[in-house]
């Protein structure tokens, strides 16, 4: 056992380089957003409309998976990162805030993983037709 | 738990419209939560069977949910212009008190103009119509 205190211990290392994660992920996933939500939005409203077969192509047709896929990621995070900031600012009751972060978290994981799925099962099923 | 001093906060400053963006800046985001829920159900029902795609289109077609279709591209034109603005500050730039305000107008603008030129584009494209 060391006599030595927890602040003792760590005094002189340097920082472990991760208290400003929070801060520079929602910085590196907005930077990221700027171009996939603008190519989103351009060419979601180009659409000539939205019927299922239309939305279908448009979702397979050459790299749209990849950019897609990229987009639901790099959102979810950001709005994770986003939304956990204003729980934390406005639920004050210790049992709430932390069962709303937790619901927070796992419905972005749910929303990634349920639109990556839909995203690649149209993408090696679609054919015109 | 004791009376503490509390260090002066909201309701003692005079309103500035910096503070109106800074605000709406946490509302469009929570907005565009939301909004991401929608576009990963769009998703999934398109990778869905033709009911689930129909019932779907009844839903995101329906005029409450268009006009808040309307309002999520709002929220989008305004937090991408206004987080361009913080990642400006972020390098710190732009932040002194002139500056800020100029920068407030400035987003004020494009956010109407992108709001205008995405929303011509959605109703030619018959999305909203």
């Amino acid at each position: 056992m060391s006599l030595q205190s927890p602040l003792g211990r760590v005094i002189g290392r340097g920082s472990a380089k991760q208290g400003v994660s929070h801060f520079w992920v929602q910085r590196v996933t907005a930077v990221a957003l700027v171009p996939l939500t603008l190519w989103f939005a351009l060419r979601v409203t180009g659409l000539p409309d939205y019927e299922q077969e239309t939305v279908r192509a448009w979702i397979a047709t050459g790299w749209h998976p990849v950019w897609l896929i990229l987009l639901i990621g790099t959102l979810a995070w950001h709005s994770a990162l986003g939304v956990q900031v204003v729980l934390e600012d406005y639920v004050h009751e210790k049992g709430i805030k932390l069962a709303a972060l937790v619901t927070s978290n796992f419905l972005h994981v749910l929303a990634v993983v349920a639109g990556a799925y839909a995203v690649l099962r149209v993408a090696f099923t679609f054919t015109a037709g | 738990m004791r009376q503490r001093p509390l260090s002066p906060h909201l309701d003692i400053y005079r309103f500035a419209y910096t503070m109106a963006t800074s605000i709406a800046h946490r509302i469009t985001g929570v907005i565009l939560t939301a909004g991401f829920g929608v576009l990963i159900y769009w998703l999934v029902a398109a990778a869905s069977s033709a009911e689930s795609y129909a019932a779907a289109q009844t839903i995101l077609g329906s005029t409450p949910v268009k006009l808040l279709l309307v309002g999520w591209l709002l929220a989008f034109c305004y937090h991408l212009f206004n987080g361009l603005r913080h990642l400006n500050w972020d390098l710190g730039r732009g932040l002194e008190r002139h500056e800020a305000r100029r920068s407030a107008r400035i987003v004020i603008i494009a956010t109407v103009v992108l709001f205008v030129l995405f929303a011509a584009r959605a109703f030619a494209s018959g999305v909203l119509s």
